[in-house]
């Protein structure tokens, strides 16, 4: 048995159900069509920040969904984006009449549904607006680039900015500002086997997999022959050379696991990350390290850099109370 | 002009359509998997299944643009992924071409899947050789529009469209992804077929068999695959 999550069916909805449970003064959970709502009062004219995402990602963005971060969160299938029907309850549902914010990692099915959604619900004269997230630096055509750890910086700058005033407008600018301030990669170990499919391959001992995606796409295999300092050499540097990032840039670093990886390894890399970015004299400002963006259980872990100026710190040090995220 | 084209027959072809993708749901998740993330195929069974679901209702009392505004909704709702929204804005375009209210002309019939083509690549912002699932279609439209054009028959005109599809379907093998999640491979994804590609084939597989079986009672026989 490699998983307890025999029917992935029912598995989402049976996760759903727990962690209602375990989270009753947070969320609040609706079934077909499923979406986690916040329990926390809004004010009148809020605008509201919504995320959809496949499942296997938790606790993106479920987990985000409370006071400072999101109003709601649509959980589709296993790596399937949500419906455009579970996305508009969930703008019904919390929609404050000011307005709401779809905030989108970039990929196809992503894409395409919260479009559609958007145009049904300008039909019935709701202003919903989106942001894509796109900071895979490992995908050479910066169009294609995928939505990787910003998706979660960027719930929390935009749920940050709309619990303290802001309107729709300056939401969208500066949740766009706070992505493209953002670059991100991930490496991978073994590749996560999908319900169904039983896919699942395991690298050789010596061999790390670079620039992979959360679903299983394959990232370039590299021989590894000094261990840990040359991996993070293989991740970060491509990712400050693409902003570029330069001395003196203040950041948020984000080391997420991808489910298959132990804390213990994630602030061993961390250690390895730290002493990079100070010899670059890059400072780190701000820092988040575990599992907030996962894979289900693929072993690997995706690093994310965001540069920072004194509103997006600010936005990230406002309060939040979420399953996940709290403080 | 020949014989209409009635409500009865697309509720036939989609039955045809649905159980053609859920017979081929391994097949289409061998290919996505090869290139993609593997969930084309339980994506597009799962929405097949409400389909089918759907169809078992009554469609005596609708229109043909009810018909495929509430197929689209289906979709749209059962599919998830990529795929749903395409093929929801497909068939939700195709039902805002003009109709006889419960059939269609050959005119008609050809320009319904040209709303739906059109829907689709502003939907999905695909070009021809992007290898997605306009490969298949765009071509098959076109076929569709020259046969007509020629003054050609239902049969021959969805003969055609089907083989430009099956020919469209092919040459995915040959082309380099530049939409959807295969384009990340680059290069790597020369090969390999592409599986919203394959999907859509079976639309036109499955019309030039059941559109041009006339027969009002929605029992015709049906072609073995």
């Amino acid at each position: 048995m490699h998983s307890f999550m025999n029917t992935p069916g029912s598995a989402i909805t049976q996760s759903l159900r727990g962690m209602a449970l375990c989270h009753p003064d947070i969320i609040q959970v609706h079934f077909d069509p499923d979406f986690v709502e916040r329990v926390a009062p809004t004010q009148a004219g809020k605008v509201a920040i919504v995320s959809g995402s496949g499942s296997g990602h938790e606790p993106l963005p479920i987990g985000y969904v409370g006071f400072g971060m999101l109003d709601a969160a649509c959980p589709g299938p296993i790596f399937t984006s949500p419906s455009p029907i579970q996305l508009l309850a969930a703008v019904h549902s919390v929609d404050q009449g000011g307005g709401v914010l779809f905030v989108v990692k970039n990929y196809s099915g992503g894409v395409l549904n919260a479009e559609l959604t958007i145009e049904m619900a300008l039909q019935e004269g709701i202003d919903v607006r989106s942001v894509l997230v796109n900071d895979d630096v490992s995908i050479p055509i910066v169009a294609n680039r995928r939505g990787l750890g910003a998706a979660a910086l960027a719930c929390k700058i935009a749920g940050a900015a709309a619990e303290s005033g802001y309107s729709l407008d300056a939401v969208v600018d500066v949740t766009r500002r706070a992505i493209a301030a953002s670059r991100s990669m991930g490496v991978g170990t073994n590749v996560n086997t999908l319900p169904r499919n039983g896919r699942g391959v395991n690298l050789a001992d010596d061999t790390i997999e670079l620039g992979v995606g959360i679903h299983g796409e394959p990232g370039e295999v590299r021989s590894v022959h000094q261990g840990v300092p040359e991996i993070v050499g293989m991740l970060i540097q491509p990712i400050l050379d693409d902003l570029p990032y330069a001395a003196d840039d203040r950041v948020l670093l984000l080391v997420s696991g991808m489910g298959g990886t132990p804390p213990l390894e994630l602030y061993l890399f961390s250690e390895a990350i730290h002493e990079l970015l100070s010899a670059h004299q890059i400072r780190v400002e701000r820092q988040l390290v575990g599992n907030y963006l996962t894979s289900l259980g693929r072993g690997g872990y995706t690093t994310t850099l965001m540069k920072l100026d004194n509103e997006l710190r600010d936005l990230w040090d406002a309060p939040v109370h979420t399953p996940a995220l709290h403080w | 002009m020949g014989r209409e084209i009635t409500i009865f027959q697309f509720r036939r072809w989609l039955l045809a359509y649905a159980a053609r993708i859920i017979e081929n749901e391994s097949h289409l998740t061998e290919l996505d998997t090869a290139i993609g993330d593997a969930d084309h195929g339980v994506n597009m069974r799962r929405g097949m299944e409400k389909l089918q679901e759907r169809l078992q209702e009554d469609a005596q009392t609708e229109d043909i643009g009810t018909f495929l505004r509430s197929v689209a909704m289906t979709l749209i709702s059962a599919v998830g992924g990529a795929a749903g929204p395409l093929y929801g804005t497909f068939f939700l375009r195709a039902a805002t071409s003009p109709t006889n209210g419960r059939s269609v002309d050959l005119i008609q019939l050809t320009q319904m899947f040209r709303y739906g083509l059109d829907g689709l690549q502003q939907r999905g912002k695909a070009q021809a050789d992007d290898k997605t699932m306009i490969d298949t279609i765009q071509p098959a439209v076109e076929a569709m529009e020259a046969a007509l054009a020629a003054r050609q028959s239902a049969a021959v005109v969805l003969a055609a469209a089907r083989q430009a599809a099956h020919l469209g379907m092919k040459h995915t093998i040959e082309i380099e992804a530049k939409k959807g999640r295969a384009s990340y491979l680059g290069p790597h994804s020369i090969g390999h077929q592409d599986p919203g590609a394959t999907s859509a084939y079976f639309l036109f597989e499955t019309a030039a068999e059941a559109l041009t079986t006339f027969n009002s009672s929605g029992n015709s026989s049906e072609r073995a695959a």
